[in-house]
């Protein structure tokens, strides 16, 4: 039987805008993953105990807001001290390119801008998940 | 330590792998579960079904909120059908509960309906018992009422609710036929929109015609999204609860979910052990070859193999 991968998507931060996440959820389902999707404004903290109560490979961050720099280091660091470091986090939205480095520097293995296909999205976690 | 000992001990990472290893139908998930069975079963399992979008998830996270108010622990496991093309699946239920998701004290799991070789329930039934050993007394299972899902959900669960809206309207004839039989309560939800009284009469009318089997169906109205009627819902939860617990029902639904559950097992574990010991595919087609010929038709070919193994 084939093992789908399960893959949480969350949106962190104030901004109500989840066409981007909704967009990546469908994709994601209609290339075999198991997508939780928990809806808008979640707290690093919700996310991060999500992932873990779901025990998804991935966590993909979405934010509008311009408080990635912010919130997607605290989701990865929570993640770390309940011992769910290995959880891949990556990250999307309006992220200005040099905002990257940071966020990568904390921990956030990928960082997809707008405009990035969702095939982009789905070949890195084939790739980065086994 | 092992994840059965883990979870014993509040691991709430140790409750989510196992139960990805049963999802997954993981080999290693047997002996977990072996050591878990020996822990108490929750003592109670509510199963919430009913249509796409009826506020089952609203429902549930109401009634997480009132027995965590009550200090219990409560588990819930989400259902969802799986895209029968992709095999992937969105889960969104938690998008109604994750108020909760931050509560120690309650756990809350998506699954995706997959299509296990021992149905929904085998697999149910499992996730059940790891909340439990995680400390849920309570257990919430919700499932979509599309047709395979509601049958499967009598299996795990005490106390079925079916919600139904007056949207329904029209549906509530094909409900009739099916899914009323396992409802031990109704909630019409969505009581705010219109023709929400025609809707209760029908379902009222609906269970009138059912045959007396000492428990009377109640209708509970409720609006989940203001929180409205879910005290209504929940004391009925707890007078079926009482009903069953009095005069042995409890005892026999149990007894023959058990069963059931147990023949899904042995069911499975012999169509593995019968799989590994087939022919082949080369040793297949070098049996089949008389078929070819004219020599022998395929129901006695089966036959001999079948004697064979
Ligand atoms: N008008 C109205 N809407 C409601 C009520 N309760 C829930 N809803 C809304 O109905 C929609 C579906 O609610 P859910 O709780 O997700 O329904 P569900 O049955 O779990 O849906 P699925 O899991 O997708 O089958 C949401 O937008 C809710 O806000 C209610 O009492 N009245
Ligand atoms: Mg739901």
């Amino acid at each position: 039987m084939k093992k789908p991968i399960r893959v949480l998507i969350a949106k962190p931060g104030l901004d109500g805008h989840d066409r981007g996440a909704i967009v990546v959820a469908h994709a994601l389902r209609d290339a075999g993953f198991e997508v939780i999707y928990t809806g808008i404004r979640q707290t690093p903290e919700q996310i991060a105990a999500t992932a873990v109560q779901e025990d998804v490979r991935a966590v993909g961050l979405s934010c509008l807001s311009g408080a990635h720099l912010r919130l997607f280091p605290r989701v990865v660091e929570i993640l770390r001290e309940k011992g769910a470091g290995d959880i891949l986090v990556f990250g999307g939205g309006i992220v200005p390119e040099e905002d990257i480095p940071r966020l990568k520097e904390a921990g956030i293995a990928a960082v997809f801008g707008p405009g990035t296909m969702t095939a982009e999205i789905i070949d890195y976690l084939r790739r980065s998940i086994t | 330590m092992g994840l059965a000992a883990a979870i014993a001990n509040g691991d709430a990472r140790a409750a989510s792998r196992l139960l990805s290893w049963i999802e997954d139908g993981d080999r290693r998930a047997a002996a977990e579960l072996k050591e878990l069975y020996r822990l108490p079963a929750p003592s109670s399992v509510l199963g919430l079904t009913g249509p796409p979008g009826a506020g089952k998830s609203t429902i549930a996270d109401a009634l997480v909120g009132r027995y965590r108010a009550r200090g219990e622990r409560v588990g819930v496991l989400a259902v969802d059908p799986s895209s029968p093309i992709s095999g992937g699946a969105v889960l969104g239920d938690r998008i109604r509960m994750q108020r909760h998701a931050t509560d120690g004290g309650v756990f809350i799991r998506s699954m995706a309906s997959r299509s296990w070789p021992g149905g929904l329930s085998r697999a149910a039934a499992d996730a059940v018992r790891v909340l439990a050993a995680h400390g849920c007394r309570t257990v919430i299972v919700e499932t979509v009422g599309t047709g395979q899902g509601e049958v499967d959900v009598t299996r795990i669960a005490d106390t079925v609710v079916l919600v139904c809206t007056p949207a329904a309207g029209d549906k509530i004839q094909a409900i009739k036929a099916g899914v009323l039989e396992i409802a031990d309560i109704v909630a019409l939800n969505k009581d705010d929109l219109p023709d929400a009284d025609v809707a209760a009469r029908s379902i009222e009318t609906a269970f009138r015609m059912r045959p007396p089997g000492g428990w009377r169906v109640p209708l509970v109205r409720t609006r989940a999204r203001d929180g409205e009627g879910i005290g209504g819902l929940a004391s009925a939860i707890e007078r079926h609860g009482r009903f069953i617990a009095g005069g042995g029902i409890l005892g026999r639904k149990r007894l023959a979910n058990a069963a059931h559950h147990l023949r899904s097992i042995v069911r499975e574990r012999l169509l593995e052990k019968i799989a590994a010991r087939l022919p082949d595919d080369r040793e297949m087609e070098r049996r089949a070859a008389r078929l070819l010929d004219g020599s022998i038709d395929p129901y006695s070919l089966a036959e001999e193999i079948i004697e064979s193994l």
